[in-house]
C-alpha cells in the first residue's frame, strides 16, 4: 500500500489493491472538505519541460488542501541553464519542501530523483516513459463514470505506438478484469512488447484497424491525438487522421451503446468532434477536472495525511 | 601434492585453493576477466583461450589462485557467459561446481540502449530487472525500456 514517505514514479509499481486505495482516497477528497489537511506543508513543482495543465492541477490540488507551493521555474530560467546537474538540483530543492512534483524530459529522471531526494517525489512525466498521475486520473474517471473498472471493455484509438498515456493505462488495466481493444492505423500500432506483457498478465485483447466495427463492443473509448510529426508524408497524415476521426455520426454508424463513455487526455486537435461535447458520451472535460482530487489523494497519501 | 593428471589444462597450472571458471564462450573470455576486475587483485590469474571444448567448439577458461569467488561475483558474468561453470578448488580438488545464474537485478554491467535514459545523461549506476534469464531479457529500472539479444550492451 502507498505509505507516508513513498514516491509515485510508475504505474508499474502499483497492483490493483494499491490503485483502488488511491481511487478511494480521491473519491473522499472530492466529497469532503480538506482545506486544512496540508497546512504547513510545501510542494515544490519542478517542471523542466513545458506543461501548463498538469502543473496547474498539482498546484490547485496542494492549495485546496491548505498547503503551499514553491515553483522551481522552467528550464529557461532555472540554474539548469548554467549546467547544474539534476542530482544537485534535487538535493537543493529537497531542503526547501516536503514533496516534489517533477516533470523532466529524460526517461527515468523521476526514479533517480526519488533515490536522491529523501522525501516523496511524484512523477509528472519523464520523457516518453511514465506519467502516473494521468493514469490514476484516467482510472478514476472510468470508475466514476461506469461505477467500476472490472468487467469493462476498453477501446483505445489514435496513436497507440507513441502514446505514453495509452501504454500506461493499458498496463494499469491489466491489473483488472478488462477487455482491451486497440484501434489504430498499421503505422501507429500498439507495441508488440506491450501486447506480450498483456498476454503474460492474461488480458483478453484485440488489435484492429477498423474503428466503426469496434464501437458497439465498447464501454469506454479512449482517444488520443495522431500527430503530424509521425508521418513522413502529409497526404498519408490527412488520410489517416480522417479515418480515425470520432464524431456523432460515426458512433451511430457503429451502433454505440448508450453507456459508452468517451475519454481523451486533451488537448484535442480535430480527432474528436465538438458535436460530441454536449452528449452523455463525452466525459473528457470531467476527466481533466478529476486530475485535482487524484493529485490531492496522492499528495496526502505520500505525506501521511489522508 | 598436485594429483597426477594427464589433463592438458591442469598441467598448465594446477592450483591448490581457488576458483576455475570453465566453459566460457571463447570470445567472452577477456570480458569476463574484466567484469570480475581480475586485473586489480593480488591473486595470480591464468586466462586460457581457444581451448578445445566439448560441444561448442573452442572455449575460454580462467583460473584464480587463492580466491574463492562469491556467488554474487560469479553471477555477474551470466549475461555474457551463460554456459560457464564455476569450480571451487580446495586441496587441488573440485569441491563445488555451479552453473552461473542471472541474478534478479543486474547492476552496473549493462549500458541502457535508450539515449534519452537518465543513465546516459548523468553518471548513474545502471540497474536492470531480469525478466527472462535464457535468452536474457532485461528492463531498465529507470527508463523501463526492455532489451534482449543484441540490444543488451555491456559497459
Ligand atoms: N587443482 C586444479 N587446479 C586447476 N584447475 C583445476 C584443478 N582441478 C580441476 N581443475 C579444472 O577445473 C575444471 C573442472 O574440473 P573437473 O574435474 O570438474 O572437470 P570436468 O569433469 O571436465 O568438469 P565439466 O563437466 O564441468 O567440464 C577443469 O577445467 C579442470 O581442468
Ligand atoms: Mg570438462
Ligand atoms: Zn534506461
Amino acid at each position: 500500500m502507498l505509505q507516508s514517505g513513498d514516491s509515485v514514479i510508475s504505474i508499474r509499481d502499483f497492483d490493483s489493491e494499491e490503485i483502488q486505495q488511491v481511487l478511494s482516497v480521491a473519491a473522499r477528497m472530492e466529497r469532503e472538505d480538506n482545506r486544512d489537511l496540508m497546512r504547513g506543508k510545501i510542494l515544490a513543482t519542478m517542471f523542466l519541460e513545458a506543461s501548463t495543465r498538469t502543473k496547474l492541477s498539482f498546484m490547485s490540488a496542494m492549495l485546496r488542501l491548505g498547503g503551499e507551493v514553491l515553483d522551481f521555474g522552467d528550464t529557461e530560467h532555472s540554474s539548469f541553464k548554467k549546467g547544474e546537474s539534476l542530482s544537485d538540483a534535487i538535493r537543493i530543492v529537497s531542503g526547501y519542501c516536503d514533496v516534489i512534483a517533477m516533470r523532466h524530459p529524460w526517461e527515468g529522471a523521476a526514479r533517480l530523483a526519488a533515490q536522491i531526494a529523501g522525501l516523496p517525489v511524484i512523477n509528472a512525466g519523464d520523457g516518453a516513459n511514465q506519467h502516473p498521475t494521468q493514469t490514476f486520473l484516467d482510472l478514476y474517471t472510468i470508475q466514476k463514470v461506469r461505477g467500476r473498472i472490472d468487467g469493462l471493455s476498453v477501446g483505445f484509438v489514435g496513436d497507440l505506438k507513441y502514446g505514453r498515456t495509452v501504454h500506461s493505462l493499458a498496463t494499469a488495466l491489466s491489473r483488472f478484469d478488462c477487455r482491451q481493444i486497440f484501434v489504430s492505423p498499421p503505422t501507429l500500432r500498439i507495441p508488440a512488447g506491450l501486447l506480450r506483457e498483456l498476454e503474460e498478465a492474461g488480458v483478453r485483447y484485440e488489435v484492429s484497424e477498423d474503428l466503426v466495427s469496434a464501437i458497439s463492443k465498447l464501454d469506454i473509448l479512449y482517444c488520443t491525438r495522431i500527430q503530424r510529426e509521425r508521418f513522413a508524408d502529409s497526404l498519408e497524415y490527412e488520410r489517416t487522421k480522417g479515418a480515425y476521426r470520432l464524431d456523432l455520426a460515426l458512433l451511430e454508424r457503429g451502433g454505440a451503446r448508450d453507456e459508452l463513455r468517451i475519454m481523451h487526455p486533451l488537448p484535442r486537435v480535430g480527432e474528436l468532434s465538438t458535436d460530441l461535447d454536449d452528449t452523455p458520451y463525452a466525459v473528457y472535460f470531467q476527466q481533466a477536472r478529476n486530475g485535482v482530487p487524484v493529485r490531492q489523494a496522492l499528495l496526502s497519501l505520500v505525506l501521511g495525511k489522508e | 601434492m598436485p594429483p597426477e593428471n594427464s589433463d592438458k589444462e591442469l598441467s598448465v597450472a594446477a592450483i591448490r585453493d581457488g576458483t576455475v571458471i570453465d566453459h566460457i564462450q571463447n570470445e567472452a573470455t577477456f570480458k569476463v576477466a574484466d567484469i570480475l576486475n581480475l586485473d586489480t587483485g593480488e591473486e595470480v590469474v591464468l586466462v586460457g583461450m581457444n581451448l578445445p571444448g566439448s560441444k561448442a567448439g573452442r572455449k575460454g577458461l580462467i583460473k584464480i589462485d587463492g580466491r574463492e569467488l562469491t556467488l554474487e561475483e560469479v553471477n555477474k558474468i551470466a549475461l555474457i557467459a551463460p554456459r560457464a561453470t564455476v569450480n571451487i578448488i580446495k586441496g587441488y580438488r573440485v569441491v563445488e561446481k555451479r552453473k552461473v545464474q542471472l541474478p534478479e537485478q543486474v547492476e552496473g554491467i549493462v549500458r541502457c540502449i535508450n539515449p534519452n535514459c537518465v543513465t546516459n545523461k548523468q553518471s548513474v549506476t545502471t540497474r536492470f530487472d531480469v525478466l527472462e534469464s535464457s535468452p536474457p531479457s532485461l528492463r531498465c529500472v529507470y527508463c523501463e525500456r526492455t532489451v534482449s539479444g543484441a540490444d543488451i550492451i555491456l559497459k
